[in-house]
């Protein structure tokens, strides 16, 4: 069982361009983008994207339609490698790494069509998310050694602890499949959050919801953060929830950054509200 | 002159190869399925043939028309019974029908006209072109093959690029939903080119069977196998990929069974195939098809 | 912990199924009122027991359908009775030989997983399935060409040639006689041995399944792309399940070999392969109660039903076709659920029950 060896450190200390929180202005920012883009064949999804966030940070990134929000997550997570630019995850190149690597040295994401491992039940779901936080080798679950107890032991109390953070620890041994919309993305959120990330990317967590789950969605959020002390980027179109819970915003447009702020800078800027209602015809 | 001459054999070969790849590209690249019992349908074009010509004593014309026919039947049959059903189906399911159908034709074959080899008469014409003082002598069936070959390479890219139920499959395989609401029968497409494709296998069937005249239920699950390995070999889903593949993989096949081994000829096709789809998973021609995350 | 005991539970009854029947089958051995032919069935139904059970390692549990499974069972069965007869000097006791011999021969059938798994396991769905039984066909055409002699020099190979070439002293003996396979082997199989790797493989595969590994397996299954975002790596699981899958068929090769007096390259051919594929549709992808059952029913019932076996494999065909109807198709799905409500209609209250706990 190898572990993944961090590559040689390359601190690239550059002056962010983010409105980073206080409470995290003297730290080193968990993650920043730097002139990252890709291509698919001649055309250009996202380009020149420039973004850093703070280390216990709640960032919005939104924009209308097709503007390139979840190929970016795609980009941050290397399930796409990008064409160009540098991602720095605390300050360390992700250059060449996997999906996989990625994750290990802290990434976790959500996705906006829900990917959860259906079959399984809600607490293997969540187990398999700490896949690399408890581990122990083949042979070990195969014939069953004392460490297979051990490890088992641990998992299973501390995947029903962080269920309960989203009460669904009575859900525990229900098919992930079964559950109702509302609780498979609450259930990815958790899956996500086992594998002990730095960034959570959260795409889309309150499609579908009513008004009543998202607003217990931006309570859990918030809650999130202040317990495990971790920065969370989100890609949402309910500005309710963006303005409520983000403390930087940032807007996409065809591929392209056209603003960055906090919500009320956002809330009124032109080129935004341009990008989201059209050009006003002059004369 | 041996040079030649295999490569001419190649051909030949590759030319089978490549008619029955077409069946396996243009049903995959629309119903984005592996056909499996492709190589099947040939099986039972070439007993339709041989009963018409040798025991019913129909002209050969008539018997290959014949065997058109009843292929097309039996293909748009075996779609609309086994397929259609499973057309959201997970790939593994309808891979597995696939084997089933493949499965099925081959043991009902092996009922209806036992296990006993059966010898193909000569469709196409018997006899022999000879060429430098007769060093080289070509087979009427290679010519044929060949000249065949290249007539359904031309009708087809006609037809794909000119008619409208060309047009319509192209459509249906880049994206199934867009097409439907351009009015398209995604049905009724899928249906055409299975039937197009067995109508090919039937072809492919008397061909194989005139140029290796015995004939058995499972004579067409190698060439059905090997000619589903040309269609990747040249891009699974692209129509002149499926020719390019078919005809390399025939030259490939009868050099190494000339200049290595005959036991070994198979193992080096299939290796070939390995190779091609670690270096160039969507094969010589082929797209690259990501997954939308 | 209620999950964990329901597995457990269900586990118990497979073991237990298992166990009764091999002492139930003694039993009956010992009092004679076996007849021959199903007798001569018992190794061969141990042998497809754990094909199917490895195989559906990789299909059910895995997700990727696996066309050669019959080249790995080869694999086994080359190497096992090659070391069989080359350890028959030094090993006098029949089944100390037979067990060192399978070990060798799931050894040998794991490492030609390894080598095709590097490759094929880079690729998925049809490609896979396509490249497995391309490595099907390749692992008979090179057995079909490989030569392998002994002597006092020790084991001799040669490749392509023939058995002239492998220049054995005197009192050497050919083992692999080209497409000729072995002949002559001393049977050493019993159902006893049969029955030893049937709980083996089922120790492995079901706590392999049920453990860390097993899970990040599965998660691959159900979702390749969210495996890989909480950090599992695909190759090395997928190379996992497929080679434990590889190894469990090289034993039963070895287990299979060493039963009859020749064998052939050709006896593990593609209809092998999806000879024991139907067992695993048929028991039920991923279920391994299911396969268990599939392979003895569908090895015995030809058996018994002699009369019908030109038909056997035309059934086959059609039930494989009819499982996969059923299992995809909403219309029927919804038919056959319809029928099964009339039933637990008419059953009343007890039916009931029955589908509230499943």
């Amino acid at each position: 069982m190898s572990s993944y060896k961090r590559p040689e450190i390359k601190l690239v200390p550059v002056p962010s361009t983010n409105i980073i929180p206080e409470r995290d202005i003297d730290k080193l920012p968990v993650l920043e983008a730097r002139n990252l883009g890709i291509d698919f064949g001649g055309l250009i999804a996202v380009d020149d994207f420039n973004m850093a966030i703070g280390r216990t940070e709640i960032a919005g990134l939104i924009g209308p339609n097709g503007a390139g929000k979840t190929t970016v997550f795609n980009l941050l997570t290397k399930v796409y490698q990008p064409t160009r630019g540098t991602i720095l995850l605390d300050g360390y190149d992700t250059h060449n790494m996997t999906t996989v690597q990625v994750n290990k040295a802290g990434i976790a994401r959500t996705f906006q069509n829900i990917r959860l491992f259906s079959n399984l039940s809600v607490e293997d779901n969540v187990k398999l998310g700490m896949h690399n936080q408890i581990t122990y080798g083949m042979w070990s679950g195969i014939f069953r050694l004392p460490t297979y107890w051990k490890k088992e032991k641990q998992a299973h109390e501390r995947a029903m602890e962080l269920l309960s953070i989203f009460d669904l620890q009575d859900l525990a041994n229900k098919q992930a499949g079964s559950l109702p919309y509302g609780a498979q993305r609450k259930l990815e959120i958790v899956r996500a959050l086992a594998t002990n990330p730095s960034l959570l990317l959260l795409d889309e967590p309150a499609a579908g919801m009513n008004p009543s789950e998202t607003s217990e969605l931006m309570d859990n959020i918030v809650k999130v953060r202040d317990l495990f002390q971790i920065a969370i980027m989100l890609i949402e179109h309910d500005m309710n929830l963006v303005m409520g819970i983000c403390e930087g915003i940032c807007v996409l447009n065809f591929g392209k950054v056209i603003a960055k702020g906090t919500p009320s800078q956002i809330q009124n800027n032109p080129k935004v509200i341009e990008a989201y209602l059209g050009k006003r015809k002059e004369g | 002159m041996t040079f030649l001459s295999y490569f001419i054999s190649g051909l030949s070969l590759g030319s089978i190869y490549a008619i029955i790849a077409l069946g396996y590209t243009m049903v995959y690249g629309i119903a984005k399925m592996l056909n499996f019992a492709h190589g099947d349908v040939i099986m039972v074009g070439s007993y339709i043939c041989f009963f018409a010509v040798s025991r019913w004593n129909l002209p050969p014309v008539v018997g290959v028309l014949l065997a058109m026919i009843l292929c097309t039947v039996l293909g748009v049959t075996i779609e609309r019974l086994a397929y259609k059903p499973l057309r959201s189906a997970p790939s593994l399911s309808v891979l597995i029908t696939a084997i089933g159908i493949s499965y099925f034709l081959q043991n009902a074959a092996q009922l209806l006209w036992t296990s006993n080899p059966k010898v193909f008469p000569s469709v196409v014409g018997d006899g022999s072109v000879k060429f430098f003082d007769g060093r080289l002598s070509i087979s009427v069936i290679t010519i044929v093959t060949i000249a065949t070959c290249v007539v359904i390479m031309v009708a087809l890219t006609w037809f794909t690029s000119k008619t409208r139920m060309g047009k319509a499959m192209r459509a249906c395989s880049e994206d199934k939903g867009a097409a439907q609401l351009m009015g398209i029968s995604v049905n009724h497409t899928i249906s055409v080119t299975f039937a197009i494709g067995s109508a090919l296998a039937a072809i492919a069937g008397v061909l194989l069977s005139s140029a290796y005249p015995t004939l058995m239920p499972t004579t067409g699950s190698m060439p059905g196998i090997k000619a589903f390995t040309s269609a990747v070999f040249g891009g699974i889903g692209s129509i002149p990929g499926a020719m390019l593949g078919g005809i390399l993989l025939g030259i490939i096949e009868i050099f190494s069974k000339g200049y290595i081994s005959t036991q070994l000829s198979d193992a080096i096709v299939f290796a070939v195939l390995i190779v091609i789809l670690l270096v160039k998973p969507t094969g010589l021609l082929g797209k690259q098809i990501t997954e939308k995350v | 912990m209620k999950r964990i005991g329901k597995r457990l539970r269900s586990n118990l009854v497979i073991y237990g199924l298992v166990v009764v029947t091999y002492v139930v089958l003694q039993m009956v051995m010992g009092s004679g009122h076996i007849s021959s032919s199903l007798q001569g069935q018992l190794v061969p139904i141990c042998v497809y027991v754990v094909m199917a059970v490895s195989l559906n390692l990789t299909i059910g549990v895995l997700g990727e359908l696996s066309l050669g499974h019959a080249g790995f069972m080869s694999v086994g069965a080359f190497t096992g009775v090659v070391a069989c007869i080359a350890l028959e000097g030094i090993i006098s006791l029949g089944a100390v030989r037979m067990a060192v011999s399978m070990l060798i021969g799931a050894a040998c059938a794991a490492l030609a997983g390894v080598l095709i798994g590097i490759p094929v396991l880079r690729l998925s769905g049809d490609y896979l399935a396509i490249v497995t039984l391309a490595f099907g066909e390749i692992i008979k055409n090179i057995i079909n060409c490989l030569y392998v002699g002994i002597d006092h020099r020790g084991l001799r190979i040669s490749f392509l040639t023939s058995a002239a070439a492998l220049e054995l002293a005197e009192g050497g003996r050919v083992i692999i006689d080209g497409p000729m396979g072995i002949s002559g082997i001393k049977k050493l199989s019993t159902f006893t041995m049969g029955f030893a790797l049937i709980l083996i493989t089922l120790f492995i595969v079901l706590n392999l399944i049920y453990s860390r590994s097993g899970r990040a397996i599965m998660a691959l299954r159900d979702n390749r792309i969210a495996a890989e975002s909480v950090g599992i790596p695909a190759t090395k699981y997928k190379m996992m399940a497929f080679v434990t899958s590889a190894a469990l068929a090289g034993a039963a090769g070895t287990l299979y070999a060493l039963n009859y007096s020749t064998v052939t390259a050709a006896k593990f051919n593609f209809n092998t392969s999806i000879l024991i594929l139907v067992f695993v549709v048929l028991g039920g992808l991923g279920n391994i109660l299911g396969s268990i059952i599939a392979a003895t029913v569908l090895t015995i019932l030809p058996e018994m039903l002699r009369q019908f076996n030109d038909y056997r494999m035309l059934v086959y065909a059609v039930v494989l076709i009819l499982v996969m109807l059923a299992t995809n198709n909403d219309d029927f799905k919804g038919l056959l659920y319809q029928i099964r409500g009339k039933i637990l209609a008419r059953n009343g209250t007890k039916g009931k029950e029955g589908a509230v706990n499943e």
